[in-house]
């Protein structure tokens, strides 16, 4: 053995847990981690799917009174919104495709036997739990869940009397967003570290499966996103508590004027939004490596152009640091830098645009299997398509006078973060399956989960630009007071009953989810015939990951349907190599 | 399986981009005189990204089903991609999408990189949970002080914003919950908060812009056609968000002047 | 075209497309000439802690940008229509210099101890024995010099801030005191984050654990305590020549 090996087993050897507490709770394997922040994901989207689900309700029945909830007032619906932009933003895209899927599969993806720090692993984990429980704990204090908004602009979240929640619930809702910082970090470090140093023999950068490059990018973006939002967070709960004036000129809320002054809420803003836009690529970044992943897979062809998906998702990642403003067109920022973060913002549409005449690129030509996670790998390319489109109309600045805070840029974010997003998370959920729980999960159900989220997800948002156009404002609690938006209520309403009719259909995939753990067809080491490492293991992978036996690399990831080869597809760790001119 | 993902997805494209086209819900009729340029560089961004949005949806149904894999058929094409397709594409998207942005920056900067006219009506705008107030200078051109200590907004109108009576240039401040304004003569508004941040939004002007507390935002807008426009609060402020709004009134010169003499007269 | 090669040497795989795909050489056993465990071990966990300085360095970033925007902010007098600059710079109590040179005093133990915990554990990789250390106390006693200086130097702070409040510059009492206190605390509070790591290796070096762990683990801290000094020294500058 050599010393590289003799320290992966030494690491290991002795390293399998025993009990329920060391196994299941507190556990320091990276795949039991993985699992852990996917449950807590799967408890988060369903919250946020039956916040929305009340919101859509109370926004075309206004005056109704709901069974156990009672009538929603403006306050309650605006926190509810708050909360369901938190709770989905923070507790599920930013949490499963990264903490779960990426914890789970990238040290087995590049022939590690587990993360760097596992100590720190679960740590980072606890501690995002830690932020769950104090954000849902918003919801129970006196005054209730903060009506802000996702985005916390102040003077409205600095100021205790400036609405209902806006007390003791915006202060948990602070800490609990700087508790999920402190989680983020430490599990971008982790990240990092481990694609940085740990990958097996052979596994080049430009070896690892695109799924690898999206998690480690969309780690660094954390890593340099997090810490100041983190301090927009201190600086926040300190004018809330500690009467300080960061963010908060002279104001004079209710006819009393406010112990606070000099202070400028613009600074909120960029640095919320310093964060806030790469943290929404961080939201799709890993969905974008897993499409990729899969187009290849179920199209039985290499990936179109590997080498322009990495630069792209680099590129995206850089940009995406410089587009922030593009949030703020509106906010009285200098009309100057308006100009020169929308040119920066209609650059980073490249990118995206090259990965998309990728995938199609991929798709060309090739044998497509049609198994569920194809299914939704296609459906988030037209999503990402739809949503993407709407893009440059908003990042033109002239065009964002009319279409900003208004419904249109609501469909934007939803199709190309939202819906894209969690598409990837179910794509990986059917195709990872086999490998986490060794049982197939039901394709009969698969395709009934997929049609209906696909063609629901549409009409849900689409409509929402057309509402946007016609000038329907975003986070009104209800649309009687305005005569125009009167108009548009059978429009919403549209809306509101394919939002009923689609999150029903979300039950077909819980109901799958945990049926197939115990009655699914038993799967077979590698059901997809696909080349990169966790397929080469057993199903479900050992304490680490390869029973002993570091791979060696030889292949890139993508080797399907090699001439000459007697199988249309070559396992990464094959010594049989290909090389292509 | 291929098909009927072809069919949905271009069912899908085809539904959307019709209303799109038919404009079933769209912008509302532009009233200002900066609308028919926005207008235009709208339609222009929607034909193009709509030509973009038709063609990629098109292709994704089409190669779903056309590479769908069947029983006898050739093997997948082996190939990791096409640099030079690559170079073209990449270029051809930077040209439409630097394009597009430039061009539009014209009419941004004529809108926002200069200030108002000097015969320009000015009227300050000021936004409060949840109403909004109008305030006129009157024939001595001046705004009188206001006090953040006299701001009583149950009191409405004056005492709303917090106008310090005792200044003589106050004496004929009209303070209003509706805006008027000439048609056909440029409007410069001070946009101001006294609480959160709202935003000032009038969808037929095409005229949007949040109001800050702690700044006073100077811009301004061209009414061209007389009628009644409602003006919508643009930004989450509080729980009344949904009903902060307004209307603004474009009438005759003429006519207002008349309305604003009458509202002087009621102050005396 | 493509070419498929089914086998291949082990000696000496062909490199596949996909980019710089190479294998590393391949060591035969007792062949000493690669990295290490301890190496190994070392190089991932100085690595492990640049990638997280960089997240605490955007944090400082953060308050720095924040701090240079307000000094430069004007604010609207609603009474007069006058925008006006509000800042006005605390004075710093010169007990910040003592605290200064605490620390970086400080540091010059920290790095004492950390290059005697390596000496220790490249002992111990020589001889092949597993490590148990032996003069834990020589050790534990820079260590632990380094924590009462550590220790010092926080008291020191929150001494400063007594003395601020007796000036009357509490937290919330004007802009430039409100980072003054923002600032330093934020440092204080990543400081003594660095004390509970030497106490964790100074009880573990107590616990006799193997000397290779050790000489990771004051390293790390090593460095950490280092680049705190260093952060501070910038905070400092940030108050005094940035107004």
């Amino acid at each position: 053995m050599t010393t590289r090996e003799l320290a992966a087993h030494e690491l290991h050897a002795h390293a399998a847990p025993q009990g329920f507490i060391r196994k299941w709770v507190f556990s320091l394997d990276h795949k039991v981690i993985g699992l852990q922040y996917y449950f807590l994901a799967l408890t988060a989207v369903f919250v946020g799917m039956f916040l929305s689900l009340l919101m859509r309700i109370h926004l075309i029945w206004p005056s109704v009174a709901l069974p156990l909830i009672g009538e929603i007032k403006p306050e309650t619906y605006l926190s509810l919104l708050t909360m369901h932009g938190t709770i989905m933003v923070f507790f599920v895209l930013t949490t499963a495709p990264q903490g779960g899927f990426g914890n789970y599969f990238l040290p087995i993806q590049i022939g590690a036997a587990d993360m760097a720090f596992p100590v720190l692993n679960m740590l980072s984990f606890w501690v995002t739990f830690l932020g769950y429980i104090v954000m849902l704990s918003a919801f129970f204090v006196v005054g209730g869940a903060p009506l802000h908004g996702w985005t916390g602009y102040p003077p409205l979240s600095a100021l205790q009397s400036a609405g209902p929640g806006e007390g003791p619930g915006a202060d948990l809702w602070v800490i609990s967003i700087a508790l999920f910082c402190i989680g983020a970090l430490m599990s971008a470090l982790n990240f990092i570290t481990t694609t940085l140093d740990m990958r097996a023999r052979g596994m080049s950068m430009m070896r690892m499966p695109l799924t690898c490059w999206a998690w480690f990018i969309t780690a660094i973006l954390g890593l340099l996103a997090f810490g100041v939002l983190f301090s927009a967070g201190i600086l926040l709960l300190l004018d809330r508590n500690a009467g300080t004036s960061f963010f908060v000129p002279l104001v004079v809320v209710n006819g009393q004027l406010a112990a606070h002054k000099g202070g400028s809420p613009l600074l909120w803003q960029h640095l919320f939004w310093f964060f806030g836009h790469p943290e929404v690529y961080i939201a799709i970044l890993p969905a974008m490596g897993l499409c990729s992943q899969l187009v290849s897979v179920f199209s039985r062809k290499p990936i179109f152009g590997y080498k322009a998906m990495v630069y792209a998702m680099l590129s995206i990642g850089l940009l995406g640091f410089m587009v922030w403003g593009h949030h703020m067109f509106m906010s009285g920022m200098s009309p100057y830098s308006a100009f020169a973060f929308s040119i920066m913002t209609m650059a980073i549409g490249v990118p995206s645009a090259i990965k998309t005449f990728n995938w199609l690129g991929t798709l060309w030509g090739g044998r497509i299997r049609f198994y569920s996670p194809m299914l939704f790998a296609i459906g988030f390319v037209s999503l990402f398509v739809s949503g993407g489109i709407s893009g440059p109309f908003l990042a033109q600045p002239v065009l964002d006078i009319p279409l900003h805070d208004t419904y249109f840029v609501t469909g934007h974010f939803h199709l190309i973060m939202g819906v894209a997003s969690i598409f990837g998370i179910f794509a990986a959920t059917y195709y990872w399956f086999p490998k986490m729980f060794g049982r197939m999960m039901s394709e009969s159900l698969a395709r009934w989960h997929f049609w209906f989220t696909f063609v629901g997800t549409y009409a849900i948002f689409m409509p929402m630009h057309y509402l946007g156009m016609a000038g329907a404002t975003r986070r009104y609690s209800q649309f009687t007071e305005l005569a125009y938006l009167r108009d548009l209520i059978p429009l919403q309403k549209f809306i509101t009953y394919a939002a009923i009719v689609t999150i029903a259909g979300q039950f077909i995939f819980l109901f799958n989810l945990f049926w197939s753990m115990k009655y699914g067809k038993k799967a077979s080491d590698n059901p997809w015939e696909a080349t990169t490492l966790e397929w080469t293991t057993a199903t479900p992978p050992p304490h680490d990951n390869f029973g002993g036996h570091t791979p060696v690399v030889y292949n890139g990831p993508y080797e399907y349907s090699v001439p000459g080869a007697p199988r249309d597809y070559v396992m990464q760790n094959d010594p049989a190599t290909v090389a292509a001119h | 399986m291929g098909l009927v993902l072809l069919v949905v997805i271009w069912l899908i494209t085809f539904v959307s981009a019709y209303f799109f086209i038919a404009k079933t819900w769209w912008l509302p009729t532009g009233a200002s005189a900066a609308a028919a340029g926005i207008d235009h560089h709208f339609t222009t961004t929607y034909i193009l990204m709509g030509i973009v949005f038709v063609a990629a949806q098109v292709l994704l149904g089409l190669f779903a089903w056309k590479y769908r894999d069947r029983a006898a058929g050739s093997p997948a094409r082996y190939s990791h991609g096409n640099n030079t397709l690559e170079i073209v594409w990449t270029v051809l998207t930077l040209i439409l999408f630097v394009g597009l942005n430039l061009m539009s920056s014209s009419i941004w900067a004529s809108e926002r990189f200069r200030p108002a006219e000097p015969g320009a009506l000015q009227v300050e705008v000021t936004g409060m949970q949840f109403a909004w107030y109008f305030r006129y200078a009157g024939p001595d051109g001046k705004f009188g002080a206001t006090k953040p200590e006299l701001i009583d907004p149950s009191a409405g109108g004056e005492s709303a914003i917090g106008l310090d009576t005792t200044d003589p240039a106050s004496k004929d401040d009209v303070v209003t919950g509706t805006m008027y304004a000439p048609v056909n003569r440029e409007v410069e508004v001070i946009l101001r908060a006294h609480d959160v941040i709202h935003s000032f939004f009038v969808p037929s002007m095409r005229f949007k812009q949040d109001v800050v507390p702690g700044l006073a935002i100077h811009m301004h807008f061209t009414p061209i056609s007389t009628g009644d426009y409602e003006i919508a609060c643009a930004e989450l402020c509080g729980l009344g968000h949904y009903k902060m709004h307004g209307m603004l009134k474009v009438v005759s010169q003429e006519d207002f002047d008349k309305w604003l003499a009458a509202r002087e007269a009621d102050k005396q | 075209m493509a070419s498929y090669t089914p086998t291949v040497s082990l000696d000496d795989p062909i490199t596949s497309t996909g980019g710089n795909g190479h294998i590393p050489p391949h060591h035969h056993d007792g062949d000493d000439s690669g990295p290490s465990f301890f190496d190994v071990r070392l190089r991932r966990a100085r690595l492990g802690l640049v990638v997280g300085l960089t997240g605490i360095v955007m944090i400082f970033i953060s308050f720095s940008s924040a701090y240079v925007v307000r000094q430069g902010l004007p604010t609207l007098d609603p009474r007069t229509d006058i925008l006006f600059h509000d800042w006005f710079p605390v004075p710093l109590p010169r007990l910040l210099l003592i605290n200064t040179a605490v620390l970086l005093i400080s540091s010059l133990t920290m790095e004492i101890a950390r290059r005697q915990a390596a000496r220790k554990a490249a002992l111990a990789q020589l001889t092949s024995v597993p490590g148990v250390s032996m003069h834990a106390k020589e050790e534990v006693s820079w260590l632990a010099l380094t924590v009462v200086l550590g220790l010092s130097f926080l008291a020191g702070q929150w001494m400063a801030w007594r003395e601020m409040a007796a000036s009357g510059f509490y937290v919330a009492s004007s802009p430039s005191s409100s980072f003054v206190y923002l600032l330093t605390g934020v440092h204080g509070v990543h400081l003594f984050g660095g004390v509970v790591a030497l106490l964790t290796a100074g009880a573990a070096s107590l616990l006799h654990r193997p000397a290779d762990s050790l000489a990771i683990a004051v390293d790390v801290t090593a460095w950490y305590w280092h680049f705190m000094a260093f952060l501070w020294v910038y905070t400092l500058c940030l108050l005094e020549f940035v107004h």
